[in-house]
């Protein structure tokens, strides 16, 4: 298999001196998901920041199926790169439709062309074209934004998504429904998606292989199915965190009154 | 006012409507062309933001009779007293038009311009399919207090001879003819409303739909 992104010793430090990435290497192979889990502050959104060139990184570099992204234009390197994130960042002076095509417009494509493929990707995420295109992004519920949202990444076929907590906002109904829809569809597309999630359930899930980074390196990179047999007290502390609920016959100290 | 004022006055009134109507457009039409781009220049370098913005306002500032009479014996602005009340009024139209095109584009949800920039948008994509959009509602809104400001500042210039609906006032003023201030005084009101009439729609038209639009 080919790595679809690399990211080669990659270090990142911000104007203060703060050092957000240290040395962080790691391989995304083509068509897979790969979930990057750790806590707020570890590093995973600057890490998926520096594959689209969001962040510079101070040291290292991005290969993007064998490119470096620094030789690559930046609007280029964007456009081949899907990006998805939490608050789904919906124009909302833009219809669904123009919201799906705002990067086909970007390139000229005729008004024609994106509708179609606006409608074929409304279905693919599961929205009705005809209910669905002429709303605005807040005539949508939090799932059907983050559908569109989805969507509009999609849109200029890239090989590549990035994807930053897309469902940490929804319920767990809605959630569990998204995650539905995002295997079944990356099944079909075979896409290589990077996922910045918190949420273990979600890595187990939708991934590949799971990273835990810690304080800006990589603690683990393990294939899913490794994940939780592994003995590493980075792992195991946050496979716990995600099973307190769960231990109601013995409760967890902190968690006694039921307070989280 | 009667039918004989009316017939006395009338095709007066109307020129010089058009006269204070041709002075704050052509104003109005030069503190865009300069304000908006200088506006949307300050968001790319905010460093210049407060010095700017503190120069207009400061231009704001100065009683109009007086910048009339500064600008009186500057040599090619001198000759023609148009040009005097054309160029004060547009030094009176910059502020809110800066201030609001500033504060429209920086008052977009950082996350739109962050996806914006994600998505592979060009710098003038932005700009043009983003930014000035989201913002327009609040433009609108600066040119709208400029306009009406200008339609007000404009019966000032005649003062220096630069005709418009200040001539009615200031002879009606002098002459002690109530019906001559109220002549001038009456079509100045009007324009104004209308302006700021019109230019409300287009405000409203260009609001960001949804409960609290995009602006903060």
């Amino acid at each position: 298999m080919n790595a679809a992104l690399e990211f080669q010793n990659i270090s990142a430090t911000i104007p203060s001196g703060r050092r957000l990435l240290d040395d962080v290497s790691l391989v995304l192979e083509d068509g897979t998901v790969t979930a990057i889990l750790g806590r707020s502050g570890s590093g995973k959104t600057t890490l998926l920041r520096t594959a689209n060139r969001m962040i510079e990184p101070s040291r290292g570099r991005v290969l993007v199926a064998g490119a470096n992204a620094n030789e690559l234009s930046l609007v280029q390197l964007r456009r081949k790169l899907g990006y998805v994130i939490q608050e789904t960042g919906l124009f909302p002076h833009f219809n669904t439709e123009r919201n799906i095509g705002i990067v086909l417009e970007a390139e000229g494509q005729s008004r024609e062309q994106r509708v179609t493929r606006s409608n074929e990707l409304l279905q693919l995420v599961g929205l009705d074209p005809s209910t669905f295109s002429t709303r605005f992004p807040h005539q949508l519920s939090g799932g059907q934004r983050q559908r569109v949202g989805l969507a509009r990444a999609l849109a200029a076929e890239p090989k590549i998504l990035l994807m930053d907590e897309p469902f940490g906002a929804l319920d767990p109904l809605t959630r569990a429904e998204m995650q539905d829809m995002l295997r079944d569809l990356l099944q079909r597309l075979h896409t290589t998606v990077l996922l910045v999630t918190h949420d273990l359930d979600e890595a187990l899930y939708l991934a590949d292989r799971i990273v835990l980074l810690g304080e800006g390196r990589v603690l683990a990179n393990l294939p899913r199915d490794q994940f939780l047999q592994s003995d590493q007290p980075e792992i195991v502390a946050y496979a716990r965190a995600f099973r307190r609920g769960q231990s109601t016959v013995t409760p967890d100290p902190i968690a006694k009154d039921g307070v989280a | 006012m009667n039918t004989s004022f009316l017939s006395q006055y009338g095709s007066e009134i109307a020129t010089l409507t058009m006269e204070h109507l041709w002075l704050t457009g052509a104003a109005m039409l030069f503190a865009t062309a300069l304000a908006v781009p200088a506006g949307i220049w300050l968001t790319r370098s905010p460093r210049w933001a407060k010095p700017m913005i503190g120069i207009a306002n400061v231009l704001q500032t100065i009683p109009s009779l007086a910048m009339f009479g500064f600008l009186l014996p500057l040599p090619w602005l001198g000759e023609r007293a148009a040009r005097i009340a054309i160029v004060a009024l547009t030094a009176y139209a910059l502020l809110p038009i800066l201030r609001n095109t500033y504060a429209g584009i920086r008052g977009i949800d950082p996350t739109l311009i962050e996806v914006a920039r994600a998505i592979g948008l060009t710098d003038s994509q932005r700009l043009f399919k983003i930014e000035l959009p989201l913002a327009a509602s609040f433009i609108f809104a600066g040119l709208r207090t400029a306009t009406v400001t200008c339609i007000g500042i404009a019966t000032i210039a005649a003062a220096v001879g630069a005709g418009g609906l200040g001539e009615l006032i200031f002879r009606g003023v002098a002459s002690i003819d109530n019906r001559l201030v109220l002549a001038g005084a009456i079509p100045a009101a009007l324009l104004a409303l209308v302006a700021d009439a019109a230019l409300g729609l287009l405000e409203h038209r260009y609001k960001i739909p949804g409960p609290q639009g995009s602006i903060q």
